[in-house]
């Protein structure tokens, strides 16, 4: 991480490189939306800060001075955090999350929340209460979802790094859209404290950088045992940054061919070229089968809403947020959360609400589980012959606004190839590889099994070296 | 869940040919020092709204941890109640109340952590336990502009969140009670059993130990009858009203021909009867499923092996060693008192000391309401008291008044202090020619006595007791009197 | 039960009731053809042989998660307050609560 060694060193100043960014948000912002806030005076101090520690002999930390947006689904404390919703809109925290804490002890400067799908239910950021992000590759495009705003700011420059939250593919199929990294680590890796919840088996924070290095720094930083999150897995991670110095001499990348398809010609030709590229720097390419993976979508639309329909139930009017008034509290409930919550989000509530109700919970939510243990059984099996796998992020470039929104299913197809390792607990990542249609981004996803970071950051630091990309 | 009534043995108590059956689900608060899944103070009492924390709040991104001190004083709870200590999963249970600031209470579903256990009345009886779980509880309401604070016809509530999170344990009885007076022995046994383990303070009166009672009847050999769930019984006393009202009501619609509907019904003191609350058609799908943020727990038996070595002794215990030491029935009502106020340990210990342990034991019951678990008075001192009056040396009102005595002194040499009243007993010789002078002086009363009047005696005794200026003990004399008669 | 049977607006009546969702009718009528919609297209998970298959609710297997009993600083009630929709006297203020179980 360049801009922290050179703050740490005394050859940068945090102040400098906070003003850059600003600059850029500046003459930027207006057009692409990253942010539903930008923190100018906040970060201002931060960086001032960090500038004062280093002036005073201390070492900040390994983030120092780096300029870094949140998905504005994270609790920041004192700092509205609206998840893109009505129901949230100017909400202020009490308290930080973890992730946000972990960060700033870094020695991080946050400098904005950004946009998303609202509270993170979306592909394309176009469901957002406050106005869509703008892809700054092509300003017609979606910049995908749900974490829209973080992979845009990333790729237009506004922030070094930014953090978003991946529940089914909500990092990485914007990272592909808007040609950056993100990662989703395993679950349990990095604390969900304070990231308000869509599906609580499901979610993830992780970063969205620009290479490969930057991201398993974020993770190093924010990932580890958290004692305010039981589902925090404990034991200490090896450091990825040492992970990837190792290159792919007999990693086993496994392709699956049994994958659903659908991706389009140019996304499937980038996937051709990245197996040829480990190929190449000395990866084994090995055929895997994983045949439960297109009931994924299935499983996850089953799982997550109904996960959802309870994590969302508190937005009642009754402690913060919105509320619409009525003659009584029941009233008050129906009429605020019908106001306060956009139509995505309502039906989602709907179908995860009629997915656990008496006399269905069988048929759905409770098949949907058994669904869920055959996926993850099926990619076992497949880690038994291969390290990592490779599959397409995203099935197609950005797409144009609008275009998915009559059908609600059309958009869910966006995430058929990143669900799945959600289901499974797994950590997936997107790389930047090459262009598609349009002259616009494609990524490529690399999967691993569970804890099985170090050996997809290897894999991944290989496609970057292929496509030239410089530490 | 269903239960078929058994066959019928005789021996079922009726009420016009009515069986009743009731079950009792009873909520303790822990004494924990923090709630179930978050660090805020566990306190009763305190300012509203200052123990809350993001858990609490039910605020965005909020998380819960569990909290160790409350499945060992569960795990207490369970052993105590005889039941099996398994691993257990938590819920959520879904539903929209104001003082429930998630939406969603979460507790215990399909596996709770005790199962399959009985609590003992002091009789004997066992009354099965199904399950005893953790749950947290909710904030409270408070209701203004209504009647005497009620919901109905408030203009508002206002809600204080301390106690939300607070943890419990859910005490699910089987429906093996017969008659309120069995139904409120186990509370009052329950809540004996929760002091003495440390688990809770329970007291319904403040709200720490809550009680809600499923009744119905039925005819024996029939299937059980509809049952209703009675809520918002605040004592003891009330429980049993509350249960007598209810059979009643139920027994008076069966004869009527008219269907008891299932539902929630709420207690009112003031008029003495249960009222509709909600029918059960109306009720929540609570739409249960495993609380994703929260993993197993599976106590190792280690852990469990140390609470179980770290119990104390039980009432049901106690009052059984008691019982042996003093040949009284565990039920009698000294044993039973002196075990409730801890002081059985003592009359033991008066008993090691040399004393009478059945004096002892009248003694300690009449006499030492106010000491507490721990009297003033030394064992040895109540010990020497008994050994004269078992020597026969002071009559029993005799040593009623050494007694209160010592008590009000916290301690004293009985002898020492007969001695200073003048108290004598009268020996055997003397008491007999006092008895056969009386007899003599009393010739008409005599003979009625001896030929049948009973009541005759007392003027005997009265006489005894009038020449021996107190001195003789009126017990020896009643046996010397019946003793003469029959000879 | 299989997946694709229909989902009738009494059903999606229901299911509002219980998200404490006001839709209008309009609203019903158009959340019932996109859920009957999305649960055909969720069918296929019917042809799937889920005999003895155990749920999986967690992806990583973790028991026995616990913190200590001891009391930490919470937040504070002025700044939660002041966040609050209404509040009165130290507390939250909601209108009569009616409808509901007590």
């Amino acid at each position: 991480m360049q801009i922290a060694a050179g703050v740490r060193a005394g050859t940068l100043k945090a102040a400098d490189v906070l003003e850059e960014h600003l600059a850029r948000i500046d003459a930027r912002e207006s057009d692409v939306h990253a942010f539903n806030l930008v923190m100018t005076d906040q970060a201002r101090a931060a960086a001032a800060a960090v500038d004062a520690a280093v002036a005073a002999g201390n070492d900040p930390g390994p983030l120092a001075g780096v300029p870094v947006a949140l998905k504005d689904n994270m609790c920041t404390h004192g700092i509205p955090t609206t998840c893109s919703s009505k129901m949230l809109q100017g909400w202020k925290p009490p308290y930080d999350a973890t992730a946000v804490t972990r960060l700033a002890a870094a020695g991080a400067v946050a400098v904005g929340k950004t946009n998303l799908d609202e509270f993170a239910m979306g592909s394309s950021t176009e469901n957002s209460a406050f106005g869509p992000t703008r892809n700054p590759h092509d300003l017609s495009r979606v910049p995908g979802g749900s974490s829209g705003g973080s992979a845009a700011a990333v790729a237009a420059g506004f922030a070094s790094v930014s953090l978003g939250s991946d529940t089914g593919g909500s990092i990485r199929q914007p990272a592909a859209l808007c040609g950056v990294v993100g990662v989703k680590p395993t679950y349990g890796y990095v604390s969900r404290y304070g990231l308000v919840a869509f599906a609580s088996s499901l979610d993830q924070i992780g970063p969205f950088t620009h290479t490969v290095e930057d991201s398993a720094l974020l993770l190093d930083v924010i990932g580890g045992h958290d004692i305010l999150d039981s589902t925090s897995i404990p034991a200490l991670q090896p450091s990825l940054r040492d992970a990837i110095k190792q290159d792919v001499t007999g990693l086993r990348v496994g392709r699956i061919t049994d994958l659903p398809e659908g991706a389009d010609p140019d996304v499937a030709e980038r996937l051709e070229a990245a197996f040829d590229a480990l190929r190449a720097a000395g990866a084994t390419i090995v055929d895997v089968q994983v045949p439960a993976f297109s009931y994924g979508l299935t499983a996850y639309y089953l799982i997550a809403p109904a996960e959802a329909s309870s994590n969302l139930a508190r937005y009642d009017g009754v402690r913060y947020g919105l509320r619409v008034n009525a003659a009584d509290t029941n009233a008050m409930y129906g009429a605020t959360r019908v106001a306060g919550f956009g139509e995505e989000v309502q039906r989602r509530i709907m179908l995860g609400t009629y997915a656990l109700s008496a006399g269905y919970y069988d048929a759905y939510y409770g098949k949907a589980l058994k669904v869920r243990r055959l996926i993850a059984d099926d990619f076992d099996r497949a880690y038994q012959h291969a390290d990592v796998l490779l599959t397409p992020t995203s099935p197609t470039v950005a797409f144009p606004f609008g275009s998915k929104s009559d059908n609600p299913f059309a958009m869910y197809l966006c995430d058929v190839y990143t669900i799945p390792t959600n289901l499974a607990g797994h950590p997936a990542m997107s790389v930047p590889f090459g262009t598609g249609a349009e002259g616009l981004p494609v990524g490529v996803q690399i999967l691993a099994g569970t804890l099985g970071e170090p050996q997809m950051f290897r894999a991944a630091a290989a496609l970057e070296r292929a496509m030239g990309v410089s530490k | 869940m269903v239960y078929k009534a058994g066959a019928v043995t005789g021996d079922e108590i009726l009420v016009d040919g009515w069986e009743l059956i009731v079950g009792l689900e009873v909520h303790v608060e822990l004494a924990t020092a923090t709630k179930l899944f978050s660090a805020s103070a566990n306190r009763f009492g305190d300012e509203p709204n200052t123990n809350i924390d993001p858990v609490t709040l039910g605020l965005p991104g909020a998380l819960p941890v569990l909290n160790r001190h409350a499945v060992e004083l569960a795990m207490r709870i369970g052993l105590a109640l005889n039941c099996t200590i398994q691993p257990s999963t938590f819920h959520r249970k879904n539903y929209f109340y104001p003082d429930q600031p998630k939406a969603y209470q979460i507790s215990q579903y399909d596996q709770p952590i005790n199962i399959d256990g009985f609590l003992a009345l002091p009789g004997g009886k066992k009354i099965g336990i199904e399950r005893a779980h953790l749950e947290e509880d909710t904030g409270k309401s408070t209701h203004i502009g209504g009647a005497g604070g009620r919901i109905h016809g408030s203009d508002y509530s206002l809600i204080d969140f301390n106690r939300a999170g607070v943890p419990l344990v859910e005490i699910v009885s089987r429906p093996d009670i017969r008659t309120s007076e069995e139904a409120r022995q186990y509370v009052t046994e329950l809540r004996s059993i929760l002091v003495a383990i440390g688990a809770s303070d329970a007291k319904m009166e403040e709200g720490s130990m809550r009680c809600d009672a499923n009744v119905s009847v039925h005819k024996p050999g029939m299937p059980y009858g509809t049952r209703c769930e009675i809520k918002n019984v605040n004592s003891i006393r009330s429980l049993g009203r509350a249960i007598d009202y209810e059979m009643r009501r139920q027994i008076d619609m069966n004869e009527a021909g008219e269907t008891v509907r299932q539902e929630t019904r709420h207690w009112n003191e003031n008029d003495g009867r249960t009222h509709t609350l909600r029918s059960k058609e109306d009720a929540d799908d609570y739409r249960y499923f495993l609380e994703p943020d929260l993993v197993p727990l599976d106590p190792s038996p280690e852990w469990i092996q140390a609470v179980r070595d770290a119990m104390p002794m039980l009432p049901g215990a106690r009052r059984a060693r008691l019982s042996a030491s003093t040949g009284q029935p565990a039920d009698a009502e000294a044993v039973m008192v002196v075990v409730e106020r801890g002081q059985d340990d003592y009359v033991l210990e008066v008993a090691a000391a040399g004393g009478d342990v059945g004096r002892a034991l009248i003694h300690v019951k009449e006499g030492f309401a106010d000491e507490g678990s721990t009297p003033t008075v030394p064992a040895a001192d109540l010990a020497g008291l008994t050994r004269l009056e078992i020597g026969g040396q002071l009559t029993a009102t005799q040593a009623k008044t050494v007694l209160a005595e010592i008590v009000a002194n916290g301690g004293g040499d009985a002898a020492a202090i007969a001695a200073a009243k003048g108290f004598e007993a009268m020996d055997t010789g003397a008491l007999e020619a006092m008895v056969d002078q009386i007899i003599a002086d009393n010739a008409a009363v005599w003979s009625k006595f001896c030929s049948g009047e009973d009541k005759a005696m007392g003027a005997l005794v009265g006489a005894a007791m009038k020449a021996s200026q107190g001195k003789a003990d009126g017990k020896l004399v009643t046996a010397l009197l019946q003793a003469k008669r029959t000879a | 039960m299989g997946v694709s049977q229909r989902i009738t607006t009494a059903d999606v009546v229901k299911v509002a009731k219980l998200a404490r969702l006001d839709l209008d009718p309009e609203a019903i009528e158009r959340t019932t053809a996109q859920l009957a919609g999305m649960l055909e297209h969720f069918a296929d998970i019917d042809a799937l042989d889920l005999d003895g298959v155990q749920p999986m609710n967690q992806p990583y297997p973790l028991t026995n998660v616990f913190r200590e009993d001891v009391i930490l600083v919470g937040l504070d009630r002025e700044e939660v307050l002041a966040s609050a929709p209404e509040a009165e006297d130290g507390r939250f203020r909601v209108p009569p609560i009616l409808g509901l179980d007590s």
